[in-house]
């Protein structure tokens, strides 16, 4: 049984359509990354799923049951973080912990086992003792998370979990996520960051609402037509205003160490260097380089909206 | 008002709290016209480092001049000549873009007709004529960062701190906001910018890394790189905190 | 005037407007707790339900009955029910006093000096017991009086009462009750006016601009000193034309004593605002530091002289007490400025301290 079912998802604020009838399905084991900036729709797709929401249109099936009309069901199997830390600041971790265990009627035992293993994969255990308050950002997450895992639910739901944590508690964090699919949860996540796109194993890019691909990270990344090269120079910003209008290329973006341009016409790097001496722009070096999805990321949303102009006229 | 040279300049700055110090002997120094990354785990100190160049904090010890003026003496001063983008966004939501404009030309002193034509100005700039009478609540992220950046600029400052400006922004918006701080950098004006994404970490012409309160590394974002073998600023910020950690 | 003072100034002015069910609650709460508190809080009775038995069933008897019934305190509900129901009618609230007239009640009326009539009063309510007790003796004695050919007075008090003649209780709640509102409504306004900056993180922004403490204080109490000042016009006038209250002293006089007495507000709040760190906190230490002291403290209820020593002295701090003198001595007494410059003084004194304070705790720093 495929744990999350999603089909033509549709929900509205009001005049704001935030989720435009998107479909997608989270198997077992599977981390499932829903990319996108603030406002393109995440949050608004967790909360119908965890049943916070009702939807406008469209069906959630959660474990084969309908999400709509049985909350109760959805609640108890459903491990959810919201985006906000949503602990209890003035007690301590172990307090929080035991809190949940007892919320979901997990008896001491059990509890105790669980917190044995959390504690291990979280490195909390020297800081059982302390408020929740007075924990680093990264600790925080971790700990909303272990409080989640608590009743040892089979599929976990997390909002931005990593919203302003550093590198590398982001990666201690991602690393806990991935041992947990390993273990056959399955994990429905979102995020911002694109880095941590590339460690889930399906991900959909959002942007206002709408779904721009859905596929794995690396049959995406081969979805990327052209060849592309990356042009490293000082003046960046005189370089990307002389070319990203040019018709040579049909993707030209800023990147710190340069500008990423496809080449469309196949002129290769020689070809390209022609160009910018011809345009007076001036490099350190030009070379081929492999699209990441920033670049995926930058060319939907532009085929986005060139075909939305288009529908217009 | 000292001049040497640097718009900020700072030699073993420290901040306790308490038996506790969040800022920890830093030195560094930032040149006119240049775009100065400051980044560095949750808690090592960037944002007390940045509250104390604003005058926002007072330092325990140390010295620090910020766009010629001393943290200790000329507070008022400093916050004449910087601009200032907090982390959260900052401005009135419940006021219209034009009425945001107004009221911080009005907090930094400008005169009416300054305002008018300042308010004309970045309307046209931001290309915001369209929305100018809508509430500010009603803009998309993008915009309201690119509008908090620009009011941060009404008073013209040499200096302008940006904590953590593209946080949540889409990678087209992003872009944007990066070509204006590329523009302000060629007139001349200062850049302090923090921030969590080490792709967007690379904009920035020199990079400082903190941690527990210390400056580790504080080079050129390509430099940094070759030194530590790595592709990626992501890559480096990890081996820069893991080798403190050993 | 000062350009950052003013833009201040109407920024926020453009967040009072930009919310108006605030604004509407702010102007509609007073008006609604005056309707609520002037019809609740009154000490006149009314139409007390009153049971008469009359054993007599003499001119004399119905005479005194008719006498009685010509008041509008008592409202006779029923006549000659068997006494052994009276404990019944008092259980079933049917009636709050029972009136007995004794069958010799006209025969001793003419001969004796003392004409026995049995009251049985329901004092489940001790306080309306005793009033009714006072009001029905006054009554019967005066009857007595009239109708006792062998009583002669040898002298008879005839009480002149100032001010409130009638001895209305809106004259004296009314007054109290703007008083009340007013000192809560001020302070509450500005209580949240720094903190929710604080809370959203406006203040950061303005904190990093080059705008002195005076000026973010100045700023914010200027436009609510002209919200609050709508807000007394509007309790007023609802206090003189609906309850009656006269004006007797100057309006002008008076409107500028509330002025004086919505800054006294007005910094109160301010400097809640400047130690507490949530709207919530504000929002609680403004209330309960504004309407328990006014309500207890003040004279406003409980006559300052009857409280423990002191609570006298405490009630000298409370803006209210000396508010109340001011109003009740304008709008009743019809005094002037030089008979109540002592009070006016008192709150002028207490708003500049307040705001004095408010911009030294107030920190241009994050800590």
């Amino acid at each position: 049984m495929i744990p999350i079912v999603i089909n033509n998802l549709k929900k509205s604020y009001g005049a704001v359509q935030a989720v435009k009838g998107v479909s997608f399905e989270v198997e077992v084991g599977e981390v499932f990354g829903l990319i996108g900036p603030d406002g393109a729709g995440k949050t608004t797709i967790i909360r119908t799923l965890v049943s916070l929401l009702d939807p406008d249109e469209g069906e959630i099936i959660f474990m084969g049951k309908n999400v709509i009309g049985n909350t109760k069901f959805v609640r108890s199997n459903i491990g959810y973080m919201p985006q906000r830390f949503s602990l209890y600041r003035d007690l301590t971790v172990e307090e929080n912990l035991r809190f949940f265990g007892d919320l979901f009627k997990v008896s001491t035992d059990v509890q105790d086992k669980l917190m044995k293993k959390l504690y291990a994969f979280s490195k909390l255990a020297p800081f059982k003792n302390r408020r929740a308050e007075a924990l680093s950002g990264g600790m925080k997450q971790k700990l909303a998370l272990s409080c989640m895992l608590m009743h040892q639910p089979k599929v976990i739901v997390l909002d931005e979990p990593t919203f302003g944590v550093d590198p590398v508690s982001r990666s201690e964090f991602w690393d806990i996520l991935k041992s947990l699919a390993h273990e056959g949860t399955s994990v429905l996540v979102s995020t911002a960051y694109m880095d941590e796109a590339e460690l889930c194993d399906k991900i959909a890019l959002m942007f206002q609402g709408n779904f721009l691909a859905l596929d794995k990270p690396d049959k995406l990344l081969q979805s990327y037509e052209f060849p592309l090269y990356l042009i490293e120079t000082d003046q960046v910003h005189t370089a990307y205003n002389k070319l990203y209008k040019l018709e040579e290329f049909s993707d030209c973006n800023l990147f710190g160490n340069g500008l990423h341009v496809s080449d469309k016409n196949n002129y290769g790097e020689a070809g390209i260097k022609g160009i910018l001496d011809k345009k007076q722009v001036e490099y350190k070096s030009v070379h081929r380089i492999e699209a990441d999805l920033e670049d995926i990321f930058l060319k939907l949303i532009k085929d986005g909206s060139e075909t939305s102009g288009r529908e217009q006229r | 008002m000292t001049n040497s040279g640097y718009t900020v300049h700072v030699e073993n700055l420290t901040r306790m709290f308490g038996t506790f110090k969040a800022v920890d002997n830093v030195s560094f120094q930032v040149k006119p016209g240049e775009i100065f990354g400051f980044l560095g785990a949750n808690g090592a100190g960037k944002t007390t480092t940045i509250r104390m160049l604003c005058g926002l904090l007072l330092p325990t010890s140390g010295k620090a001049i910020v766009a010629g003026y001393d943290v200790y003496k000329d507070t008022e001063a400093i916050k004449r000549h910087i601009g200032y983008m907090a982390q959260r966004f900052s401005l009135y939501e419940d006021l219209t873009v034009r009425e945001n404009i107004e009221f911080y030309g009005g907090v930094y002193g400008l005169n009416r007709k300054q305002i008018k034509t300042k308010t004309a100005e970045l309307l046209d700039y931001l290309k915001l004529w369209e929305h100018a009478d809508k509430l500010t609540a009603s803009l998309p992220l993008g915009w309201k960062q690119r509008m908090a950046l620009s009011t941060a600029l009404l008073h013209n400052p040499d200096l302008i701190f940006l904590d953590e400006p593209t946080s949540g922004v889409d990678p087209e918006s992003r872009r944007n906001f990066w070509m204006l701080i590329y523009e302000l950098s060629e007139q001349g004006k200062t850049i302090f910018v923090t921030t969590h994404f080490m792709d967007e970490a690379e904009y920035c012409h020199r990079l400082s890394i903190m941690r527990d309160g210390k400056i580790v590394e504080l080079d050129k974002p390509q430099s940094l790189k070759q030194k530590y073998k790595a592709d990626t600023m992501q890559d480096v910020f990890m081996k820069v905190v893991q080798k403190v950690e050993a | 005037m000062n350009q950052i003072l003013l833009s201040i100034i109407k920024k926020e002015f453009w967040h009072i407007l930009r919310d108006p069910q605030t604004l509407v609650i702010i102007l509609l709460m007073p008006i609604l707790m005056l309707f609520l508190f002037g019809y609740a809080i009154t000490l006149e009775m009314k139409d007390i339900t009153t049971v008469i038995i009359d054993h007599s069933k003499t001119p004399h008897s119905r005479q005194f009955i008719e006498k009685i019934r010509s008041t509008d305190f008592f409202n006779i509900t029923g006549f000659n029910i068997p006494e052994s129901q009276i404990e019944d009618i008092f259980f079933r609230r049917q009636a709050r006093c029972v009136l007995v007239i004794p069958s010799d009640f006209a025969s001793d009326l003419q001969t004796e000096m003392r004409t026995k009539i049995q009251l049985i009063i329901d004092a489940s309510d001790p306080n309306a017991a005793n009033f009714i007790n006072n009001y029905f003796a006054q009554l019967s004695m005066r009857y007595n009086n009239e109708n006792n050919p062998r009583l002669a007075m040898p002298f008879s008090v005839e009480p002149r009462i100032f001010y409130n003649p009638d001895l209305k209780s809106d004259y004296f709640f009314v007054p109290g009750l703007i008083a009340v509102l007013i000192l809560l409504i001020s302070a509450l306004l500005t209580s949240i006016a720094i903190v929710r900056e604080k809370e959203i993180g406006t203040m950061e922004q303005i904190l990093v601009s080059p705008v002195h403490p005076v000026q973010i204080i100045i700023g914010k109490v200027i436009p609510y000193t002209i919200l609050g000042f709508i807000d007394s016009i509007l309790i007023l006038l609802v206090g003189h034309f609906w309850f009656g209250v006269p004006v007797i002293g100057s309006i002008v006089f008076l409107l500028f004593a509330l002025v004086i007495y919505i800054l006294t507000g007005l910094s109160f709040g301010l400097m809640i605002s400047t130690i507490t760190d949530s709207q919530q906190m504000a929002m609680m230490a403004a209330l309960l530091s504004t309407i328990l002291p006014t309500i207890m403290l003040s004279g406003f209820i409980f006559p300052i002289k009857s409280m423990p020593l002191i609570f006298q002295y405490v009630s000298k701090i409370v803006p209210a007490t000396h508010f109340l003198e001011i109003i009740r001595g304008i709008m009743l007494k019809g005094n002037t400025l030089l008979d109540l410059k002592v009070q006016l003084g008192y709150l002028f004194g207490l708003a500049g301290l307040l705001i004095l304070v408010s911009v030294r705790k107030f920190s241009t720093k994050l800590e």
